[in-house]
């Protein structure tokens, strides 16, 4: 029998206050909040530490890069002991073909028990030609890593929706995780993801012990059921019709909103404008950016990342992606000039206000 | 008796890597270097709007991300005449200078140290006397025998625990030559880097929004300053950079720096090691007067051949004569026939796979075995990376690159030769990441000089409208990434992109032979290297991760007749 988490975390010196604050740290990441940390403390005292691999095909590496920025530092140090990460091209320190070894064993000794966490797209075109690792091809691999597999976690957009390979024309036919292995999986879109969205997916599934709730496109509702402009801190100047209206203007050094400029937060359902990036440091908008809509299908081919959405469905924060389905920027012209005219009225004594202020300025 | 050993695959580079090696009587005495992915991006840039070219071409790779972004703006500004404002080029500056700093200790931590480190044996190490020895060389407050002992009792109990990510590595194999308390301080180390990398990497949240795959802009960067707003580049934005770089100068010179001179002074030998090509090419980085002006670039522009280092040649990417790919034994073709050379504008990307059917065991046989092109620069096969960018400065006279290069090879008390080595190209690694913090330091001191001088613009618009194109354009973007010299080559017609290519630094190391058989710099470095114990071929994996391919492999081993002897994996 291995160890449990907390045997195991003792055994790496980390103290019992560590511990709990490990726990409701993960408790608050898993949407538990604070109270659920006790249901943490007791599911990471018995659970035993449940075995991953991760596997790369078609990707830059981006996803493990953001994996190990991870916020709080004792998840990052701990998750790579409390998981058993059995396999990973990018973390192992070694073992020859002890690494293999370790990869199959993990299979014949986990059957249906081990965890896959799938990084890059898998080309299809060509008998598959266009990824090969070891000589074999990346869906051959797939397809035995993924038979006795308890779960699937598609890393980023790459595996989660083909991302920037498959955008027109794909050359390679490179093919979403889903498309290709008959069981359920776990996406988690992003180009990258949010580091602490992925730790959370995680530490879902190993605390909970049961898969998130998903969307229809198979996303964790806990990070994807919202779009970036419903919770963007810009929304209020988009209510009010102030808007960028060039690179660096007066509206830029002001954070006004981006949508003008092609802003994909409206039809872009993920947790940047929450969660931010870089253990809450910023995420695009903030740093005066627009959303380019890394995480949904497609996004490469949802038109010039610099020109404005002529519309997009629903204004309500309760709109989700399962309500109003997949929201792309085309649908009808009237939409969005609409909404902002009708602001625009409503606001007119402020944005009044503002204009005087800007020509008191001048 | 020859043994071919294949190492398969070395991920985290644009694609998968395979070697294979054949060593015959303990030494190898060929090689032969191969991508096994091809995502075909340069066909899915075709069509598009040059302005969205960053985003994809950043996507090319995440661990060295950014400076695909940054070699496609300036690809596009080449080709449009924008000038970038002072401002903005100095936050390019930081970012840029923050990625070398940043994958650097990654490389030299998380990639290359095992390489190096035995984990197993930093458990004989005695953790007041690895304080002494590390209080000996660093001021860094961690280094602690109460630390070191902490450190010990993890790796006990990692040990006790089957070593989780650290299994099965060669710990033991007679080529690791450090005493127990040195592994221990490179293993303590090792964690708190991990900790430390996703700190400096906050620089590029606060300019770009996040990373990995920060934002960039044609024109300049997207970030507006204004120190009287809180949702702009602020005073708070600005201070929590410099906390990140007086944190990134400390882990630099007082972690990475004595660090890599203590194992270094233990392996001197491998100054013998792993040379491989002996001409060097530089773009030249950073720029202090414009991008139009290389002469004020920090680092120097140009070409160094067979180690001559008292002539710089001039190097021009627009000289259509200059840099070419070839594709003779690569899975391509060209319309013109398979052993002409293309300059990029020119350049042609149709893919046409002529290895062996999957799942195979070797590419013996094969005359074309990889998806990398060949890039030559007037015909010469280069080596670029940080080795290739000290030796182009270094005989072109400049003197903060000849003063940390001097001491450096002082403190190891080896002459300058030492440098054309498996040894000298990891050496070369924290020199440049100690010259990179330095011009750190300095771009944030000009960026506050501006702020304080309310010279903030960091956008040039002129250009910005695909109206005020010509119909017909072409531009070069050179960056000289932390991997090496990396340029986009952009066509533009009717404000759409009509070619794109590029040519990264793992392209000139990594490719395969050209149409004269030259080898280039993977596969030449690789020879003369002893293998003592083909079943750890340790010495393998020092010299090609010296070239930093972020690589993790498995190897298989086969005998003459192809059969399947071993395989191992390493990271």
């Amino acid at each position: 029998m291995g160890d449990t988490i907390w045997q195991s975390m003792q055994k790496k010196g980390y103290s019992r206050r560590d511990f709990l604050q490990f726990c409701s740290a993960a408790a608050v990441m898993a949407g538990l909040g604070k109270s659920g940390a006790a249901q943490v403390v007791s599911a990471f005292e018995k659970k035993e530490k449940p075995a991953v691999v991760w596997m790369h095909f078609q990707e830059c590496t981006c996803c493990s890069e953001s994996f190990i920025r991870a916020s709080h530092p004792i998840v990052a140090d701990a998750l790579l002991d409390v998981l058993s990460l059995n396999y990973t091209e990018t973390l192992m320190a070694a073992s020859g073909f002890q690494a293999e070894k370790s990869l199959n064993d993990t299979i014949a000794n986990n059957k249906g028990k081990y965890i896959v966490l799938v990084e890059g797209a898998v080309p299809t075109k060509d008998d598959g030609v266009y990824c090969m690792v070891g000589g074999k091809t990346a869906e051959s691999i797939l397809q035995t890593v993924a038979a006795d597999a308890a779960a699937i976690v598609a890393w980023g957009s790459c595996a989660s929706n083909g991302c920037v390979q498959a955008a027109k024309p794909n050359p390679t036919g490179a093919t979403p995780i889903y498309k290709l292995v008959d069981k359920p999986v776990i996406n988690v879109p992003g180009c990258p993801p949010i580091a602490d969205v992925m730790m959370s997916v995680v530490t879902h599934l190993l605390v909970l012990g049961q898969v998130p709730e998903l969307d229809n496109q198979g996303r964790p509702k806990e990070f994807y059921g919202r779009r970036v402009h419903d919770t963007c801190y810009r929304r209020a100047n988009y209510d009010a019709g102030l808007f960028v209206e060039a690179w660096d203007d007066e509206g830029a050094r002001k954070g006004y909103c981006l949508y003008k400029m092609g802003c994909k937060g409206p039809v872009t359902y993920n947790a940047c404008s929450v969660v931010k990036w870089n253990e809450g440091t910023s995420y695009p908008i903030q740093s005066g950016h627009n959303c380019i809509g890394c995480s949904e299908a497609g996004f490469w081919d949802n038109g010039p990342f610099y020109k404005h959405l002529t519309s997009f469905p629903g204004f309500g924060v309760e709109s989700t992606a399962d309500t109003i389905g997949t929201a792309v920027g085309v649908a009808t012209i009237a939409g969005v000039a609409a909404h902002a005219v009708v602001t625009n009225i409503r606001k007119r004594s402020v944005i009044a206000e503002v204009h005087a202020e800007d020509q008191k300025e001048l | 008796m020859a043994t071919r050993v294949v190492v398969d695959p070395v991920t985290r580079i644009e694609g998968h890597l395979r070697i294979e090696a054949v060593v015959e009587n303990g030494v190898i005495t060929d090689a032969f270097s191969a991508g096994t992915m091809v995502r075909g991006l340069e066909k899915i840039l075709i069509g598009r709007d040059p302005r969205d070219a960053w985003a994809i071409t950043e996507r090319v790779c995440g661990v060295c991300t950014t400076v695909h972004a940054l070699a496609s703006v300036r690809s596009v500004e080449d080709a449009l005449g924008i000038s970038v404002p002072p401002t903005a080029e100095l936050i390019r500056n930081i970012m840029l200078t923050t990625q070398y700093v940043q994958d650097h200790v990654i490389h030299f931590y998380h990639l290359h140290a095992l390489d190096w480190v035995d984990i197993v044996n930093a458990l004989k190490a005695d953790p007041k006397k690895a304080a002494d020895l590390a209080q000996s060389f660093s001021k860094w407050d961690k280094n602690t025998a109460s630390y070191f002992s902490e450190v010990q009792d993890k790796i006990k109990a990692f040990a006790a625990s089957g070593m989780g990510i650290f299994a099965n590595g060669y710990w033991g194999h007679p080529a690791y030559k450090l005493p127990p308390e040195a592994n221990l301080i490179a293993v303590a180390h090792y964690l708190d880097a991990l900790q430390w990398q996703k700190e400096i990497v906050k620089v590029h949240a606060v300019f770009g929004g996040k990373n990995p795959h920060p934002n960039y802009l044609v024109g300049g960067v997207p970030c507006s300053i204004n120190v009287n707003e809180v949702a702009a580049i602020n005073m708070e934005r600005l201070d929590l950079v410099g906390r990140l770089i007086s944190q990134a100068d400390e882990f630099v010179n007082e972690v990475y720096i004595p660090d890599l001179l203590t194992v270094a002074s233990f392996y001197k030998d491998w100054a013998k090691y792993g040379g491989g090509l002996s001409n060097y090419l530089c773009y030249g980085e950073f720029p202090t007067k414009g991008f139009s002006h290389p002469e004020a670039f920090k680092y120097a522009r140009g070409a160094v051949l067979n180690r001559d280092l008292s002539t710089v040649l001039p190097v021009n990417p627009r000289d259509q004569q200059e840099i070419k790919e070839y594709i003779a034994h690569s899975w391509y073709t060209y319309d013109g026939g398979n052993d002409v050379g293309l300059h990029p504008w020119a350049g042609e990307t149709q893919i046409k796979y002529a290895g062996p059917k999957p799942p195979f065991e070797s590419l013996e046989g094969f005359d074309k075995y990889s998806f990398l092109k060949t890039p030559r620069w007037k015909e010469n096969p280069m080596e670029v990376g940080p080795l290739a960018r000290l030796l182009v400065s270094y005989a072109a006279g400049h003197a903060d690159v000849k003063d940390t290069v001097g001491m450096v090879l002082g403190k190891l008390g080896v002459p300058v030769g030492a440098l054309f080595s498996t040894l000298g190209r990891t050496a070369a690694r924290g020199i440049d990441a100690a010259l990179a913090m330095i011009w750190l330091k300095e771009f944030y001191g000009e960026l506050m000089d501006r702020v304080k001088n309310n010279d903030v613009s960091t956008f040039n618009g002129e250009m910005w409208e695909p109206k005020s194109w010509p119909a017909d354009a072409e531009g070069v973007g050179l960056v000289e990434a932390p991997r090496g010299a990396l340029a986009h080559w952009i066509k533009i017609h009717n404000g759409a992109i009509d070619n794109y290519q590029l040519v990264v630094p793992t392209t000139w190391n990594g490719s395969p032979r050209d149409a004269k058989n030259q080898r280039s710099s993977f596969e030449s470095a690789l020879i003369g290297t002893p293998v003592a114990n083909l079943e750890q071929p340790v010495e393998i994996i020092r010299t090609i991760h010296s070239f930093d391919p972020c690589l993790a492999c498995a190897v298989h081993l086969y005998d003459p007749q192809g059969r399947h002897l071993h395989q191992i994996s390493f990271e």
